[in-house]
């Protein structure tokens, strides 16, 4: 249970009448964490912690931690794209996370996840699937990216594209040839190359509350009391790589370019992070 | 039909042809099980939906304060897959926020929605008859929604309504659901990238378009339920 240093709150009223409790701290253009409408919760990027993956790299946006793992495998091209390789995302959100998820097969909200994080790679174009490929039409790379919630309290789509991006960065697959003779791959596991990751795209999401404010980055208590909730992923041209916003309360033009802008401010702060962390993993 | 000159007039046809939506139909209580059935044609893309609701609702998916909506989406061949259910997600969450889901607590509405044929603009097409089938099953809306796509090709050019071969030519396709009340963005959701300024244009020529279709929403009920 999070208790804030800000508000000691009778449990009533966060229990009993969240809407209203919220709704107190939104008149006064803040948040029951003290965070202001457009500020994002503090984040923290830990980049190379699994041995075991080519790439990994652990997100905190405030409680919610993502951690994503990157494992590269050989396989036969596909049949319609013979000089293209796979990148094969999949979220996982389990039990321990959040007790709204229960054990089994995934989810809808893992599913659609996996879904939006496909399309941010395939609409960004952040890696060019033929740099994947190691002899057309015999061998390519496949990237399988595991994404895994691990303290579900809000945001995870941001959370899960930092994570993915960071990952991509730190991935370093070994140099692969094809013996002529024996037609079999002969993997040097001596030298290794990172990846050509060519764009950088972000994610800000925002949750609308009662049909008409705009609040960055929700919690998890501010997501279930939300009637809409859109994503913009935006790369560092300021092109719009998704608008995501699946139903919700109707928006207008101008809140929507609201979204967009508060994105492109929220690129450079996490392209800066990005920049830095990986800096001081080249230092060592 | 107007038969301009190959050169100057050329594009300028083609520009007015891709700011027109493919023609469109609709058939009501086609199905005799559901409470409301609808199918939607668009072009060559035809979907059928069939609404059961306000029904009986599993404790375990039992809501206090609304009923619990549930989409499932079956395409045309094969098993539904994670694209499926990424679709479904979007037009649950829209007809969350169309239909008054609050009037009927611990119940369950379900939408069933069959892919007969796609050929292109598919989610828009979901989404314009799962409205039509909410109407004829008399489920209390606090507005109506439509579904409308763009494409923005190679060249910049914003295609209305695309095909299924003008969607895999284009570099950016765009669905969004329009409501009928304020004509605003329900829903939004896109493929591949694209400038603001060519979002912003894509939603104002969707809004534009989203008028024939509400019309079109008007005329159907009117002829059904005029005496005549």
């Amino acid at each position: 249970m999070n208790t804030n240093s800000l508000t000691q709150a009778p449990w009533h009223q966060t229990t009993v009448e969240p809407l209203e409790y919220h709704r107190k701290f939104l008149k006064e253009n803040c948040r029951p964490d003290g965070r202001e409408l457009g500020e994002f919760r503090t984040t923290t990027l830990n980049i190379g912690s699994i041995t075991t993956a080519d790439g990994s790299a652990l997100v905190k946006l405030g409680n919610t931690t993502i951690i994503c793992g990157i494992k590269g495998e050989l396989a036969a091209p596909p049949a319609d794209a013979p000089d293209k390789g796979y990148i094969v995302p999949n979220v996982d959100l389990p039990p321990l996370c959040s007790s709204r998820f229960r054990p089994g097969p995934p989810g809808e909200q893992a599913q659609a996840a996996s879904q939006f994080i496909a399309d941010v790679i395939e609409n960004s174009e952040m890696l060019q699937r033929e740099d994947l490929c190691i002899e057309k039409g015999k061998l390519s790379w496949v990237l399988y990216c595991d994404i895994i919630c691990l303290d579900y309290d809000g945001n995870i789509l941001d959370a899960c594209i930092i994570a993915l991006l960071a990952s991509m960065k730190n991935v370093q697959l070994p140099e692969v040839h094809v013996n002529e003779q024996t037609g079999l791959a002969e993997v040097n596991m001596k030298k290794k190359r990172h990846l050509n990751i060519v764009k950088h795209p972000v994610a800000a999401s925002f949750a609308v509350f009662d049909n008409s404010i705009l609040i960055v980055d929700p919690t998890s208590d501010e997501e279930n009391l939300s009637t809409g909730f859109i994503t913009v992923v935006i790369d560092e041209e300021e092109k719009l790589c998704t608008v995501h916003k699946p139903g919700g309360t109707p928006l207008s033009n101008e809140k929507l370019q609201d979204c967009i802008n508060r994105a492109i401010t929220r690129n450079k702060e996490v392209c800066k992070l990005l920049n830095k962390v990986m800096k001081s993993m080249k230092a060592k | 039909m107007v038969c301009l000159p190959l050169d100057a007039g050329a594009h300028k046809f083609r520009h007015m042809a891709d700011r027109r939506l493919r023609e469109f139909g609709c058939e009501q209580n086609l199905l005799s099980r559901p409470d409301g059935s609808a199918s939607f044609v668009q072009g060559d893309t035809t979907v059928v939906v069939g609404i059961y609701g306000p029904a009986e609702v599993k404790v375990s998916k039992e809501s206090y304060d609304r009923a619990t909506l549930e989409v499932i989406l079956k395409p045309k061949v094969g098993l539904p897959g994670v694209a499926e259910r990424s679709r479904e997600q979007f037009i649950r969450e829209t007809c969350e926020a169309a239909l008054l889901t609050a009037l009927h607590p611990r119940t369950s509405i379900v939408l069933i929605l069959q892919v007969i044929h796609d050929d292109g603009s598919l989610l828009s097409c979901c989404l314009n008859s799962a409205c039509m089938a909410a109407m004829d099953a008399g489920l209390n809306m606090r507005c109506l929604f439509c579904g409308v796509t763009c494409a923005i090709d190679l060249d910049g050019n914003i295609i209305l309504d695309p095909t299924a071969k003008q969607e895999k030519e284009s570099r950016a396709v765009l669905t969004f659901a329009i409501d009928s009340v304020e004509r605003q963005v329900m829903m939004s959701s896109t493929k591949g990238a694209f400038t603001t300024a060519e979002f912003h244009q894509s939603i104002a020529i969707c809004q534009k378009a989203a008028e024939s279709i509400f019309q079109f929403y008007r005329d159907s009920v009117g002829r059904r339920y005029s005496k005549s």
